[in-house]
């Protein structure tokens, strides 16, 4: 075992590499850009005023979950088709960065609400889904925790995950299926230059930092199970 | 059976069950039933409403909104276009609330045709832009204020 390293682990696959460096300062550059443009240069929202603002979060919150949530569906089909547990490293980062965008979406979504709808929450379709996805995933989660054999638990997390998938595109599409209290998808055609090009800056400040929080949460994943798993038999 | 193929053949439940899942939300229809809110048509409709806690959703009549900061009571009717029902809110409005705007209220239909309602919630579309020019955001909140 090399002296410096804790449970052994391939260099390239259990250090910071530049590329994952470079995507969270770049993430956390545009973030703070994004934020000062949303609050300081952005005109304020005709009907919402300057609570409208809290758009430029709560939208790149919903896509992230979104799209980290369909990054694990990918890994959950790659593990049960090739059998390989890095896939599944993957799926046990995306399935705990998707609860925390899923949770700071709806809380900021409860803070947009009270001053406009007039209610801090509602049963309405569009957020019931929502709150359901936050529920199957931190199931998913648990789940997770509760199986100690990791091939067991690989495999069992991966038809959990393809499973809980089902709400992703219900929770999107809710709007324009169920008549709700949530307002359909806004488009560039909808909104005032300004806003689209801000939302879309912290828009993909959002992506690297997800990108920058999945890659480090499945390094963690991948040390861990090395650890878990005995080395192989040497023979002699 | 190898532990390959037990792999594929959950892959493939679970695909089946989640695709399932998903067209039945998708193409099932759901859409009539599934609602959050009534439009006045539907609610004049349905004669067994009367007595039944609803939601009622349409657009405010402008020229109806009629506030009493006294007795924090709330009058405006809200249209689909064909039918208009009166509501009285025991309440006060939301910030956001103004005539022409989507308003969904939480209530019952009173026999005297009067929606009285103790919940209301604004509908806000999906527009985000500037205020017109010179304009104050939210100035068309309130008459008065």
């Amino acid at each position: 075992m090399r002296a410096d390293s804790v449970p052994g682990p391939p260099a390239a696959d259990g250090r910071w590499s530049n590329a994952e460096h470079a995507l969270g300062a770049f993430g956390v550059f545009l973030l703070v850009a994004g934020n000062y443009l949303g609050l300081f240069v952005a005109p304020p929202e005709r009907m919402m005023g300057e609570v409208g603002r809290i758009l430029y979060v709560h939208v790149p919150a919903a896509w992230l979950a979104l799209v980290t949530f369909t990054i694990g569906f990918g890994a959950a089909i790659g593990h049960l088709s090739t059998g390989k547990r890095s896939f599944d490293h993957v799926t046990e980062a995306t399935t705990e960065v998707g609860i925390l965008l899923n949770a700071l979406l709806l809380v900021l979504g409860s803070i947009f609400a009270r001053p406009t709808w007039g209610v801090w929450w509602n049963w309405d379709p569009r957020l019931t889904a929502s709150a359901i996805m936050l529920l199957t995933y931190v199931g998913v989660s648990l789940l997770r925790s509760a199986v100690r054999d990791p091939e067991r638990r690989a495999t069992w997390t991966s038809v959990a995950t393809i499973l809980a998938y089902v709400n992703i595109p219900v929770t999107y599409f809710s709007v324009k299926w169920f008549r709700s209290l949530h307002q359909i998808q806004s488009s560039p055609e909808t909104m005032n230059d300004t806003m689209v090009a801000i939302l879309r800056t912290n828009a993909f400040a959002f992506l690297f930092i997800t990108l920058w929080f999945i890659a480090w949460r499945r390094r963690l994943a991948a040390a861990r199970d090395r650890l878990d798993s005995p080395p192989p038999l040497e023979i002699a | 059976m190898t532990e390959a193929t037990k792999r594929r053949l959950f892959l493939v439940g679970a695909l089946g069950i989640a695709g399932t899942a998903l067209g039945a939300f998708a193409l099932g229809d759901l859409g009539d039933d599934l609602v959050y809110y009534w439009s006045p048509a539907e609610l004049i409709q349905a004669a067994n409403a009367k007595e039944a806690t609803v939601r009622l959703g349409g657009m405010v009549v402008p020229g109806t909104f009629d506030w009493d900061r006294e007795a924090q009571r709330t009058r405006f009717s809200l249209t689909d276009g064909t039918v208009t029902v009166p509501v009285e809110v025991a309440g006060n409005p939301p910030q956001m609330f103004r005539e022409g705007i989507g308003a969904v209220v939480e209530g019952r239909l009173g026999p005297d045709g009067v929606f009285r309602s103790e919940k209301v919630m604004v509908k806000h579309n999906n527009e985000y832009q500037a205020p017109d020019a010179g304009g104050n955001p939210r100035s068309t909140l309130v008459e008065g204020e």
